[in-house]
């Protein structure tokens, strides 16, 4: 009973230190929803706008016909006519054109004649994803202007034998929106729970609160309570947020239970808060907890597979990954928004985080005490 | 004595101040020499857009003949790693457990159709969930089938010629490897942060620590605190850079097409912008914590996400683009890829170096300005 009472003035003590100053008031709600939905908006890999030139020799009814579903298609916008060779490198180089379309002059003689002709096209290689996924969007627009060629009868050329029947599970559209909404809450939660905690014994450490915290009637335990408290609180308010925003805002669907994502949130900001309070209770200065928490965040969101597949690294680098905690929720995320996981089916993700809690949380209130000044 | 050798003095006793701090605390060496490489040793290996050896299960009950050819062909890719199993069932519960990432069907009559020239389906179904990688795995099935295709076509066994075709040509980066691309922008990411974080501390720690009144009582002026404060970290910040290029060049083989001349040029005027970029923090906000957190929300973060070094910025919307125009990494984005890949292209590297060159005159600027020899505001 009077530990419960000594937590709860604790307690207090570390909302009031958190509401009283309004800059920590403000970095808790206020740029995290502006980061979440201006990231949100800039996060994908659907192409839009990829600006192409043409350079056409043939000008027949044919090369407009191609060059028309090109131009329809939402992906590609035409930023110029070309009308010789030497600009086709001027556009590339200057970076005016991502994609140059060449149709060499016998393009209408050669498939009149029933042979096959050759379209060239130059992709700017400086990103290659966007160079191969566009290339891979021209492919379908030239697969769709053969088939019509074959209807119109204007070639005799029977379809090609094998052809590849594409179909996708959980995202039929291929959005990669959904795919990174549903994670980017994960990743901004963490960030603030980390800045929250990873601050919170340095302050009072350098400030030198602590020491009277150290001697006041409680136990480690209980101020890893009191300390743990409000970045929970703050984190998991935070995360259901940016959850609903991406349901309602961005429009993500949401296919699993409820239950099953408050639980996957909770585990992983417990993690987090573990993490932030080690750092903390490791560090003496405000300027080390910083840098500390900074040494953590900056490898644990970019090897999270937030953004690049896990799948992509070495075999080393992917076994090293197995202790980063920020993989399991972008993963028990997704699984949850798209593939609509519930509790049983995400728990393999979130056992890892209890775990990676279980070692963090008590070290970090031994070290409450135990830390050499 | 004349000004210009006052000047001189002061300059030459504020750097000497400047490079006994940085020499003899560590953890500014460390930020911006040692943190560069191990971060970029980690995220070069580590972000990767390129898939290989994707589990996939392929349905086929009849293996002899042109559909065990087709097999072998998936074998053969090293994008593909295969699972055969002998019904569609069987595949669809390994796609749900994402044991694999895709499920390829070839018809049990696929040789028979295929021999008597049918239009014979391949049939491919793949895990959306990463809409990216599904892209990517559908390009890789489609280029072994039509290699297939080629390779029937060239035996006489296949039907007919499709009427159009593409011959792609991609300039600068003729494999489209990704770590061409990863790397000089990782380059961008780690250095933004390090210069914003470099002198991001350094003022707001002078004010801190009480420090700064012992310098505003010294003759030392405004111009002379700024100079001292940029300078060594200048130095420091082109060092790590420096060591970063080296690492990519010999560890990740990237190819460097440029000139050493442009890349020093334009990687200071990016440093400039960086350091200006701290140091106007740190100045006007006078508290590490508040600094240090205004570093990481408003340098890593949009450095991440709004300087195409990931994500495309083109096919974001257009207020995105807009507020991307204010981040100085998506400038030496733009600039180091075309340096790595394309080479000394000035139509590209000059408008983004201006922009740089006018940031770092801004920032620099304002954090002058806010340097003040008064204590109170």
């Amino acid at each position: 009973m009077n530990s419960l009472r000594r937590i709860l003035a604790l307690v207090i003590k570390e909302f009031a230190v958190i509401m009283k100053d309004p800059k920590s008031r403000f970095v808790v709600i206020g740029p995290p929803l502006i980061q979440f939905i201006v990231f949100g908006y800039a996060a994908t890999y659907d192409l839009q706008n990829v600006r192409y030139a043409v350079f056409d020799e043939s000008r027949s009814v044919l090369s407009r016909q191609l060059l028309a579903k090109v131009e329809g298609s939402t992906v590609f916008l035409q930023a110029g006519a070309l009308s010789n060779h030497t600009q086709i490198s001027e556009y590339i180089d200057n970076e005016d054109a991502r994609l140059v379309i060449h149709i060499g002059p016998g393009f209408d003689r050669t498939l009149q004649a029933s042979r096959p002709a050759v379209v060239q096209v130059i992709a700017d290689g400086r990103n290659p994803n966007v160079a191969m996924i566009a290339l891979g969007y021209l492919g379908s627009i030239v697969a769709e202007f053969n088939q019509d060629l074959v209807r119109q009868g204007v070639v005799e050329t029977t379809a090609p034998g094998l052809f590849l029947v594409e179909r996708s599970w959980f995202n039929t559209n291929l959005e990669s929106r959904w795919f990174f909404i549903s994670g980017l809450g994960g990743v901004i939660s963490m960030v603030v729970v980390i800045l929250l905690t990873s601050l919170s014994v340095a302050r009072e450490r350098e400030f030198g609160t602590f020491d009277q915290l150290l001697v006041a009637p409680f136990t480690p335990g209980e101020i890893l309570i009191g300390k743990s408290l409000p970045g929970i609180v703050f984190g998991l308010l935070d995360a259901l947020i940016f959850a609903a925003g991406a349901v309602y805002w961005f429009g993500v669907p949401f296919r699993g239970t409820i239950t099953a994502l408050v639980l996957a949130l909770l585990c992983f900001i417990i993690t987090m808060v573990g993490v932030g309070l080690l750092v903390s209770a490791l560090s003496m200065t405000m300027q080390q907890s910083l840098l500390g928490s900074f040494i953590f965040l900056m490898p644990a969101v970019t090897l999270s597979g937030f953004a690049t597949p896990i799948e992509n690294m070495p075999l080393w680098l992917q076994k090293a990954d197995l202790v980063n905690p920020v993989r399991y929720i972008i993963i028990a995320l997704r699984r949850i928004f798209l593939e609509g996981a519930d509790t049983p089916m995400i728990w393999p993700h979130l056992w890892p985080l209890l775990i990676i809690a279980s070692v963090t949380l008590p070290l970090a209130a031994w070290l409450f005490r135990h830390r050499a000044v | 004595m004349s000004r210009g050798r006052l000047f001189m003095m002061r300059l030459r006793g504020i750097l000497r101040k400047e490079t006994l701090q940085i020499l003899r605390d560590p953890s500014s060496i460390a930020l911006a020499v040692v943190m560069p490489l191990v971060l970029l040793f980690i995220f070069g290996y580590g972000v990767n857009l390129d898939a290989e050896h994707v589990p996939v299960a392929i349905v086929g009950t009849d293996t002899s003949g042109v559909a065990g050819d087709l097999l072998g062909r998936f074998e053969l890719s090293p994008h593909f790693e295969v699972f055969q199993v002998k019904t569609m069932s069987e595949a669809e519960k390994l796609l749900g457990l994402r044991h694999v990432d895709a499920v390829i069907h070839l018809q049990t009559d696929f040789s028979t159709k295929l021999r008597s020239g049918q239009q014979t389906p391949v049939q491919l179904i793949v895990n959306g969930i990463d809409a990216n990688r599904a892209r990517l795995i559908e390009g890789y099935c489609r280029s072994v089938v039509n290699q297939f295709s080629a390779i029937l076509r060239a035996r006489g066994e296949g039907a007919g010629y499709p009427p159009v075709t593409l011959a792609q040509r991609i300039w600068f980066n003729e494999d489209a490897q990704s770590k061409n691309f990863m790397v000089p922008g990782l380059i961008t990411l780690i250095m933004t942060l390090t210069g914003i974080l470099l002198t991001a501390l350094v003022v707001a720690r002078e004010w801190e620590r009480g420090t700064m009144e012992a310098m505003l009582v010294t003759p030392l002026r405004r111009i002379d605190i700024l100079l001292g404060k940029i300078l060594p970290y200048y130095l420091l910040g082109m060092l790590g850079m420096g060591l970063s290029v080296t690492v990519a060049i010999t560890l990740f083989k990237v190819p460097f097409r440029g000139s050493l001349t442009a890349l020093i040029i334009l990687s200071s005027l990016f440093m400039l912008a960086s350091l200006g970029m701290g140091l106007m923090f740190s100045a006007a906000i006078r508290i590490q914590f508040v600094a240090a957190q205004v570093s990481i929300v408003a340098g890593y973060l949009p450095a991440f996400f709004l300087s195409g070094l990931i994500f495309d910025l083109e096919s974001t919307p257009r207020f995105i683009q807009i507020i991307s125009h204010a981040v100085p990494a998506r400038y030496f984005v733009a600039i180091s890829h075309t340096l790595f890949m394309a080479g000394d292209l000035w139509s590209v590297l000059l408008p983004n170096g201006l922009v740089l060159a006018g940031m770092a005159v801004l920032f620099i600027g304002l954090a002058f300005k806010n340097i003040t020899k008064r204590l109170e505001r």
